[in-house]
């Protein structure tokens, strides 16, 4: 389809004109079929290639909300390859993706998604509802299988307002692009075994937007006590972990120093108790 | 066998040019103002599915007449173009020049293409910059042609005369309010002179591209009981119509 994609004469090629798909994504494969991420083919690969990677996403919903959050830490096999790495992303207006795993496919596939979304809202002239942006995340997710199988793997949380049922809603995934959606409060990376079994004993349904992202920050820090991968709160460097909060307002990103407040509170805890707040064996 | 009638090409691209001003002016025009804070865009269209006004991208905005299938076609092929480059390059390399000149090779290759019809549209493709000086306004008549344009333009039906118009009572520093009262007054004019129509906040179809918005898409449209505010007209704007029509 070479007329199809390639023009002679400056106008526009067929490839733009053709009514019908409002994805991005359709548009590339049939335009230029080399940007879309799950076209390439990797060369065989010799042993275990060392590349950033990114780390502990968490996500917890709370009455008329969600919150996503995660560590600011990327590491190349046992170093650190990044301190202030940003893993959490909004996706539009009501829903927000945070990253696990190649921290360089990872990001370019957010921008690819944010790109998705955008485009077909301005084709449309209406959004996606929630459940459509989760599916076409799996979508995404499905098409890097390939590269997963070799050890590049992309797993996000993928969080938002759902503004017709008015809650906030969590979405998991494994690296096949199965979809599955969680109750309550989830995670993802390699810190969150650790960062959800604090959560299980924190968190609670009818805690505030403020406790939840105190809550969150508590099971971040536990993830990072355990997982050397996982970066803790630095003081020092004024590194604190992203946390991003969606309502009915839409998309916020908390300030630094709004964060920076909670996470002293959080440190100040655990230097009186260093394992954290205790909850009741019955 | 017969031979067929010779037809100068003087004559040819006169007839197409005809033919394509012709569908132009039989829809309603949209009249496109520069005010302090951004661009507006005013159309006159019942319709709220169909829509003459529209975002490309970040900066940029994109405003038809015509025939719809034709401009929507090309406002699809705009938000491609668009997103591909950003992706490729950067969002800041999305730039309305750039637009306005595939729009322009794609309508003048169309126009003289002698297999093709020509489209019946007219084009406006605006930026908006970080400060009035730096707005940029194209017009893109049928025949691929661009027109840079400053203050205030309109095409479609009547243009002529509601731009000369524009042209005597705009000036720059206008508020958000007064432009709209402007674009207003200019498309409820009378072409021969008698009493100017009332139109009203359900027949106008009006979006600015604001540089003050905290957002990076600057692009949004104004609905409801905001439009009623800002045209001074406070009332209900439960105007919802399923009117569709190629023309308005």
């Amino acid at each position: 389809m070479e007329a199809n994609t390639r023009s002679t004469t400056g106008r526009l090629p067929a490839a733009f004109l053709t009514p019908g798909s409002s994805s991005f994504l359709d548009f590339l494969g049939e335009h230029s079929p080399e940007l879309l991420p799950g076209n390439r083919t990797l060369p065989p690969l010799k042993g275990a290639v060392e590349l950033p990677h990114g780390t502990t996403i968490v996500a917890a919903a709370f009455d008329g909300g969600v919150i996503l959050a995660g560590d600011r830490r990327a590491t190349m096999g046992n170093l650190i390859a990044q301190r202030d790495i940003e893993k959490v992303f909004p996706a539009d207006e009501y829903s927000a993706v945070g990253i696990a795993g190649t921290a360089g496919l990872a990001v370019e596939m957010v921008k690819l998604f944010q790109l998705e979304l955008e485009h077909y809202e301005k084709i449309e002239g209406a959004t996606l509802s929630l459940e459509g942006k989760a599916n076409r995340l799996s979508t995404m997710i499905r098409s890097n299988l390939g590269m997963a199988l070799q050890g590049l793997a992309v797993v996000p949380l993928f969080a938002g307002y759902d503004t017709d049922r008015e809650k906030g809603r969590i979405f998991s995934y494994d690296v096949t692009g199965g979809r599955s959606e969680e109750i309550g409060f989830a995670a993802t990376g390699s810190g969150s075994v650790f960062a959800r079994g604090a959560l299980k004993k924190l968190y609670r349904s009818d805690l505030t937007e403020r406790q939840l992202a105190t809550a969150v920050i508590q099971a971040l820090y536990d993830a990072a006590d355990d997982d050397s991968a996982t970066g803790g709160p630095d003081l020092s460097r004024r590194i604190y972990p992203i946390i991003t909060s969606i309502t009915d307002e839409g998309f916020r990103r908390l300030g630094e120093d709004e964060v920076a407040e909670i996470a002293r509170t959080v440190i100040d805890g655990r230097l009186a108790q260093p394992d954290g707040p205790r909850a009741e064996v019955l | 066998m017969s031979t067929p009638f010779y037809v100068s090409p003087q004559q040819a691209m006169a007839d197409r040019a005809e033919y394509a001003r012709k569908g132009i002016a039989r829809g309603r025009s949209v009249v496109v103002i520069q005010y302090t804070d951004g661009i507006v865009f005013v159309a006159e269209n019942p319709s709220r599915a169909l829509h003459k006004v529209s975002e490309i991208y970040d900066r940029i905005a994109f405003a038809a007449v015509g025939k719809y299938n034709e401009f929507e076609n090309l406002r699809i092929g705009g938000v491609r173009y668009a997103d591909l480059r950003g992706f490729t390059y950067d969002r800041d390399d999305v730039t309305a020049r750039g637009l306005a000149n595939v729009y322009a090779q794609t309508l003048g290759t169309i126009f003289s293409s002698v297999g093709e019809k020509p489209y019946e549209v007219e084009l406006i493709v605006a930026e908006v910059g970080s400060a009035p000086e730096d707005d940029q306004i194209y017009r893109l008549p049928h025949d691929g042609s661009i027109v840079d344009e400053h203050g205030a333009v309109a095409v479609g039906g009547n243009s002529d005369q509601i731009g000369s118009f524009l042209d005597q009572r705009h000036r720059d520093g206008l508020s958000l309010a007064e432009a709209l009262e402007l674009a207003v007054e200019s498309l409820s004019r009378d072409t021969n002179g008698g009493e100017p129509r009332t139109l009203t906040a359900e027949q106008l179809e009006v979006a600015v591209l604001d540089r003050t918005r905290p957002q990076q898409r600057k692009f949004k449209r104004i609905l409801g009981s905001q439009l009623s505010r800002l045209l001074g007209t406070e009332g209900t704007s439960e105007g919802d119509t399923d009117e569709s029509s190629d023309k308005e």
